[in-house]
């Protein structure tokens, strides 16, 4: 496969305005003869809608919820980044792309990562021109606080809950565009497979979830922001109905998936407590500024609040252990997320844990709530704190936090050019369904910053480049047999699912067979990763798998509102998606990042980088069912940035 | 903990529907409501008794708005400021007999069982819960500083979900608060000002199309709402409204 990144010419800070100089353009009254699909209505896919609405284009959006509000990006509670340098402390765009590109451990395209920077300031703007309401100061001015992986403050927040009000933003502009009639929504539809015609993304098949009918849908260029693949592992941060089918399907038919190894596990979350539970609460990073992480530094001090002998405030202060204060001085308590996971990963193993089942961690607010009173810490992240008690019944203010890691966020995703084009013509994919900006780790509030950043910013532009050439090919028509045949191949899709149903002897349900793959995940292909583990997870998967396909049941038919069928083929895919994310963890024989192998690091137990083997992007190209995929190399050219040790000592 | 479930089953918005009971065993305080549903659904797969319970639900943490039960009478179940995935069984007392219904009003009408259409928030929205700026072209973010507190009081506003409780907990099927809410998060801002008559005006006048009931001032909404949105934004919308009626802004 032949991957071209199409990285314009010029200085790294001139490249986006050289690009912007010289693509083509689709003139006003051509954009109203052109068609747009955009599946999903995250940051990503919302902005792009309505960007792309305002332009003038006929825009079809599609989601799995029933509105276009309900999309996951509302989750993010921390904020956003932006390098404003509002704060006056040496921020720069330079020193976010620096940051990023260090955060992600040397493994993103430099170029793709400057340009969010780039554009990051705009984000702030347009969002306040739309009425966000981020925090303020008392003279009226936009706040900032800090995030994991920076030494500035440049993180715009709408207290807890900063996901849901950059959606609400994103959602008033789809819904303006949606009163002008520029763009279509499609609530309560589910991509089911995509139409290429002549080599080019064409449209796709939806499902109506309401109905159970398969409804076409044609158009000059699909966009696919339909998040990331984290559900993979059951419990997981994300919501129920997150999952990477989408992404799948376009893998399926021809488009690369790069660095599905690239896993975030989130530091900071609240820990498992039962078999049945059903997902894991994030709680903030931005806690990560006030709170102390820390475990006790005697066993038998860990061994008696396990037991509930001893409570966390029984412990003198001497008898602490703030393992990310004393490990990493200069970050401290804001190391990034994948620093942060395996510290607390490291000291539970080690028998320093706490909780009854010894996997958490002390998150402490006691100092913060002395420093700054309780008044200023309720202001701050009250309604973190009343998420935290409602779920675990102890009140913070009193007692610390108790955390845990927990899969959070996917830096790999489908594999897409400087434009965000897939390796499909006419196929883009943005925000985290894309493998773009975060290389092999995410830093926090940097999720919603590359959303917006592809949507607003970038595909208003680059897809005009791909446009320009379809202002000639009149109206897409979803007669063609193409996409009869993609219609057929859905139907038998989900046929099989219940002829499996109908046929066995033992029946489960998908969510049974769910957990038990997200369990083999955490296990083996979780925080830290070895050749061994590797390959029993791939045994167990594929064994799983099978299993699956002689026993799953699911009830009812295709043609009502069935939600046991939808999970069960976003089920199917996921264990595709697993054996991918094994093989590609298995390939890249180094610590990078969010991907730890345990036979790589070094002495005191940090990541350990073979810049010499693997520094490049790794494309993976679909071979067929249960056939091994092709990789192929995309070579990562450090021209602007010197790469150094990932240190945060 | 053990409990007796009586659950509204309805196939689809044409089908009559009923009450069916479950028996729900060794649930335990830590599990989440939702949680006990999926033990329940599960058993119903297992068992091939019934189609699982169908309900709305995704992010599970009380922000996406998605999940909405009426339980025991109460929209989102006895506690306060909460969402349904938020409540936890150590609410409940072993032996429970438990009621759980969908949003029961004529805009939302039922898709099956506890699942809902909300489309018609969407619509209210569409006609005038935004402010209509295109991408690119806009000021620094710095440029209009706003004071805190009218901040802050937009940032109250603003974080409603959209999940219907106050509709669902309102004798009328008012949607009063849900309207309120987004008025005064845009029309307190600088930003929101500009179109803020016509904004008041053209949402209200869509909330009443769609067949959204009259306010009778009992504050049911703000009671049951999971984010707490104070009644003040109805009164701020009201006075909104009439000052429209004569063309110009008595906001203060």
């Amino acid at each position: 496969m032949n991957l071209d990144s199409k990285i314009p010419e010029g200085p790294l800070s001139e490249k986006w305005t050289n690009y912007k100089a010289s693509q083509k353009l689709v003139n006003p009254a051509n954009k109203r003869k052109i068609d747009i699909i955009v599946v999903g209505t995250g940051l990503a896919g919302a902005s792009a809608a309505a960007s792309l609405g305002a332009l003038g284009f006929n825009v079809d959006i599609f989601c799995i919820q029933d509105s276009p509000r309900r999309a996951h990006s509302i989750a993010a509670q921390g904020g956003i980044n932006a390098a404003k340098n509002y704060q006056n402390d040496g921020d720069s765009v330079e020193r976010l792309f620096r940051d990023t590109i260090k955060g992600g451990d040397y493994r993103a395209r430099e170029a793709n990562v400057y340009r969010l920077a780039e554009v990051s300031g705009n984000i702030i703007d347009q969002c306040v021109a739309q009425g966000v309401p981020f925090a303020r100061d008392y003279g009226g001015l936009l706040d900032n606080r800090s995030f994991g992986g920076a030494q500035v403050s440049r993180t715009f927040y709408a207290r807890g809950q900063t996901g849901q009000q950059l959606l609400l933003g994103a959602y008033g502009a789809l819904s303006r565009e949606i009163a002008r009639g520029s763009v279509h929504l499609h609530e309560r539809r589910e991509m089911m497979e995509l139409v290429i015609v002549d080599g080019r993304a064409r449209g796709i098949i939806a499902r109506n979830l309401v109905t159970g009918a398969l409804e076409r849908y044609a158009a000059h260029a699909v966009v696919v922001a339909t998040g990331g693949y984290g559900n993979v592992y059951y419990l997981s941060t994300n919501a129920m109905n997150s999952n990477g089918s989408a992404a799948w399907i376009c893998h399926k038919k021809g488009a690369a998936f790069a660095n599905p190894c690239y896993v975030q596990i989130h530091p900071t979350c609240i820990p498992v407590h039962g078999d049945y539970q059903s997902k894991l609460t994030l709680m903030s990073e931005s806690l990560r500024n006030d709170g102390r992480i820390w475990v006790p530094k005697k066993k038998e001090d860990a061994e008696a609040i396990r037991a509930h002998k001893l409570k966390p405030t029984d412990i003198a202060e001497e008898d602490r252990d703030y393992y990310l204060e004393r490990r990493y001085p200069a970050f401290g308590n804001l190391v990034p997320r994948d620093v942060a996971s395996r510290a607390a990963k490291e000291r539970c193993d080690a028998g320093y844990g706490v909780g009854s089942t010894g996997l958490a961690v002390y998150l402490d607010f006691a100092d913060a709530i002395q420093r700054l009173g309780r008044d200023v810490v309720e202001q701050k992240y009250g309604n973190l704190f009343q998420m935290y008690q409602k779920i675990v019944d102890t009140d913070p203010y009193e007692e610390p936090m108790m955390i845990y890691p927990a899969v959070h966020y996917t830096m790999g995703g489908l594999w897409v050019d400087y434009e965000l084009q897939t390796t499909i013509p006419g196929l883009f994919a943005a925000g985290e369904a894309n493998f773009s900006d975060h290389g092999a780790n995410r830093l926090g509030a940097s999720a919603l910053m590359q959303g917006l950043a592809d949507g607003y910013f970038v595909l208003p532009y680059t897809m005009q480049n791909y446009l320009a050439d379809q202002i000639y090919e009149g109206k897409i028509s979803p007669d063609a047999p193409e996409f009869e045949q993609a219609e057929q191949a859905v139907r038998q899709r989900v046929n099989s699912l219940f002829d499996v149903g109908r046929h066995t002897s033992a029946p489960h349900s998908v969510d049974h067979f769910h957990k038990a793959l997200g369990k083999i995940m955490w296990e083996y292909v979780g925080m830290a990763r070895s050749a061994e583990s590797l390959n029993t997870a791939m045994e167990r998967v594929k064994e799983l798998e099978k299993q699956f396909w002689n026993e799953v049941y699911i009830p009812g038919t295709a043609d009502e509102f069935n939600p046991d069928l939808e999970k069960g083929y976003r089920l199917a895919d996921y264990f595709e998606l697993a054996r991918l994310i094994i093989t590609d963890a298995q390939h890249r024989e180094e610590s990078c990042g969010g991907h730890f192998r345990i036979e790589h690091q070094t002495e005191d137990g940090e990541t350990l980088r073979d810049d010499e083997n693997f520094m490049y992007v790794a494309a993976w190209e679909y071979q067929g069912y249960d056939k091994p995929e092709t990789m192929t190399k995309e070579p990562l050219d450090y021209e602007h940035i010197k790469i150094a040790k990932r240190n945060y000592k | 903990m053990n409990f007796t479930l009586h659950i509204w089953r309805q196939e689809n918005a044409q089908a009559k529907g009923r009450f069916e009971t479950y028996h729900v065993e060794n649930i335990t305080a830590e599990c989440s409501f939702l949680e006990m549903l999926d033990i329940l659904n599960e058993q119903l797969v297992n068992d091939r008794i019934a189609h699982p319970v169908c309900f709305d639900n995704d992010c599970r943490e009380g922000i996406c708005g998605m999940c909405g039960l009426y339980i025991n009478g109460r929209p989102h179940g006895n506690d306060d400021g909460i969402t349904t995935c938020q409540l936890h069984m150590r609410r409940f007392n072993d032996g429970d007999e438990i009621w759980i219904e969908p949003w029961r009003a004529k805009p939302f009408p039922v898709i099956r069982d506890l699942v809902v259409d909300r489309t018609a928030f969407d619509k209210i929205i569409q006609a005038g819960g935004y402010i209509s700026t295109t991408t690119g072209g806009v000021p620094d973010a710095n440029t209009i500083p706003i004071p805190k507190h009218i901040a802050d009081q937009a940032m109250d506003a603003a974080a409603c979900i959209g999940c219907g409780a106050c509709v669902a907990a309102c004798k009328n099927a008012s949607a009063m608060l849900f309207v309120g809410a987004k008025v005064s998060h845009l029309n307190l801002l600088p930003q929101g000002r500009v179109e803020a008559l016509d904004r008041v005006r053209n949402m209200v006048i869509k909330m009443d199309e769609l067949g959204f009931g009259s306010c009778t001032n009992t504050y049911a909404c703000e009671a049951e709402c999971p984010k707490q949105i104070k009644r003040q934004n109805i009164a701020r919308m009201n006075r909104q409204w009439i000052g429209q009626m004569f063309g110009r802004d008595r906001r203060k």
